[in-house]
């Protein structure tokens, strides 16, 4: 939670705003109006640390803290209710998108699950130039919800038994063009 | 009519009823759809989360081996539909991306001129052939069947180019081509959860209760779905949710091309219909068998 005392100055990152800025899609965040249209359309605000519109006004002030290891960036589903009805045309799902990657980049994933299954779906692509969803989910229950792994039982049983869970991945032929083509993003760096 | 197509990783395995269906459907209707040789995941929305060139350079992959074949492609999930045609508009929006997408692509003797027109599967049943069309090939009119058409986020959002984003009526027009009668629910284009399923079962799972609730309380008999992620939710997590919630939800979650190929008299077998996690109801069985 935010303190209600007026954060110090010297607290804020004032660059914050700048790095969103320049990040593709981040460039229109200075055009929020503060409407809280996108926080009245989000399905899942009203689980959010802070709703879109005020996750707009921390980063403006440069509470970068608050902002990164905020609930909002992995509770946003990529409904995209709020992108297609923001009067200013904010790409905002695709600014969550940007601080997702700068959490991660940041080491800032304590605790949240989604950055388990994100990194394992890029994994499986990565490994097979497709997802496996079977061995996505395992990986993922093995590594952030072991604990709760009896849970899942059902659903793939489900699927299983309904013809709808292929046990064995499918790679790519051209596999090792997927890889150069990955091999040359590292060296040109990320955006 | 020739298209590229491109499934998709889950209607390639979860969703492989989808598949079964379109390959059943696509010859009836006419549509000659060629599978892109060798084509790589796009990414969905995982990917993009932690890795942005990265995402969109093996997304242009698949639309680099698409140009050189100079057809539309088209793809019946969503996620792939949204994912393909925001490379596309990334590429052509941002140039400082563009070069960087076009070197990555060249490493691996590819290159993209950008002029893939990606499309969905939907959009071109009932804009490329029509309902008209559709409507000559029917066999045996749904008659007394409540369908809900669940649209989802992916194909209406942020992709607007062939309906409404918030009042989408294309599949609307189809059920009613097809003799079934639209239910009209408010819920229609709200968000299933996605991939916080996974992650964040709780929210997902109270998302699919709000929207079955709506969709039940209008009198639906089943729901129709463009999306392999939103049936997934739907059809097999709704046991789940009758025990949290305390709900005896019995909706059978179906594709729309399930239920175009029942009104075209294909067998319900070659359709994948006996392979739903909530098996086809009493009424809607009599209505499919005696239709």
């Amino acid at each position: 939670m935010l303190d209600r005392d007026i954060v110090a100055e010297y607290k804020l990152d004032h660059d914050f705003l700048e790095e969103i800025y320049h990040l593709p899609g981040g460039h229109e965040i200075k055009k929020c109006i503060q409407c809280g249209t996108c926080s009245s359309s989000c399905p899942l605000s009203y689980v959010m640390d802070h709703g879109p519109r005020k996750m707009f006004s921390l980063i403006r002030a440069g509470f970068r803290d608050e902002v990164l290891d905020s609930n909002t960036i992995w509770y946003c589903s990529s409904c995209y209710t709020c992108a297609v009805r923001c009067p200013k045309e904010i790409k905002i799902t695709d600014v969550m998108y940007a601080l997702k990657r700068l959490a991660v980049k940041e080491g800032r994933t304590k605790g949240k699950k989604s950055v388990v299954l994100s990194k394992n779906f890029a994994r499986m692509v990565n490994t097979y130039g497709r997802n496996h969803e079977t061995e996505l989910m395992t990986r993922y229950i093995i590594e952030a919800d072991l604990f709760h792994a009896f849970k899942f039982i059902p659903q793939g049983w489900k699927l299983f038994s309904n013809k709808r869970l292929p046990l064995l991945p499918h790679r790519i032929k051209n596999m090792q063009q997927l890889k150069k083509i990955l091999k040359k993003v590292d060296e040109l760096g990320e955006i | 009519m020739k298209y590229t197509y491109y499934p998709g990783c889950s209607v390639s395995a979860t969703a492989n009823i989808y598949r079964d269906s379109i390959t059943a459907l696509a010859p009836a209707l006419g549509l000659e759809l060629e599978e892109l040789e060798d084509w790589n995941c796009c990414g969905a929305t995982a990917y993009m989360s932690v890795k942005e060139l990265m995402s969109f350079a093996i997304s242009a992959r698949n639309l680099a081996l698409a140009e050189k074949l100079h057809r539309d492609v088209v793809t019946p999930c969503s996620a792939c539909y949204t994912v393909l045609n925001k490379t596309n508009h990334y590429f052509a929006e941002y140039p400082e991306l563009r070069e960087k997408i076009g070197k990555a692509l060249d490493a691996g003797g590819l290159s993209y001129g950008g002029t893939v027109r990606v499309r969905h599967l939907l959009d071109v049943v009932c804009n490329d052939l029509g309902c008209e069309k559709i409507a000559s090939l029917v066999k045996k009119k749904l008659t007394g069947l409540k369908v809900a058409p669940y649209y989802g986020c992916q194909i209406v959002r942020p992709e607007t180019g062939f309906d409404d984003p918030d009042e989408p009526t294309i599949m609307n027009r189809l059920i009613e081509t097809l003799g079934a009668e639209c239910i009209d629910y408010r819920m229609k284009t709200v968000c299933c959860g996605a991939s916080l399923m996974g992650t964040q079962e709780d929210l997902a799972l109270r998302l699919c209760r709000n929207l079955l609730l709506d969709a039940e309380h209008k009198g639906a008999h089943c729901l129709v779905t463009t999306c392999p992620l939103c049936q997934m939710n739907l059809d097999v997590y709704q046991g789940k949710i009758n025990a949290l919630f305390k709900t005896k939800f019995n909706i059978p979650i179906l594709y729309f091309t399930q239920l175009i190929g029942v009104a075209l008299g294909l067998p319900l077998k070659d359709l994948g219909l006996d392979r739903l996690a909530v098996k086809l109801t009493k009424p809607v069985k009599q209505i499919f068998e005696g239709a």
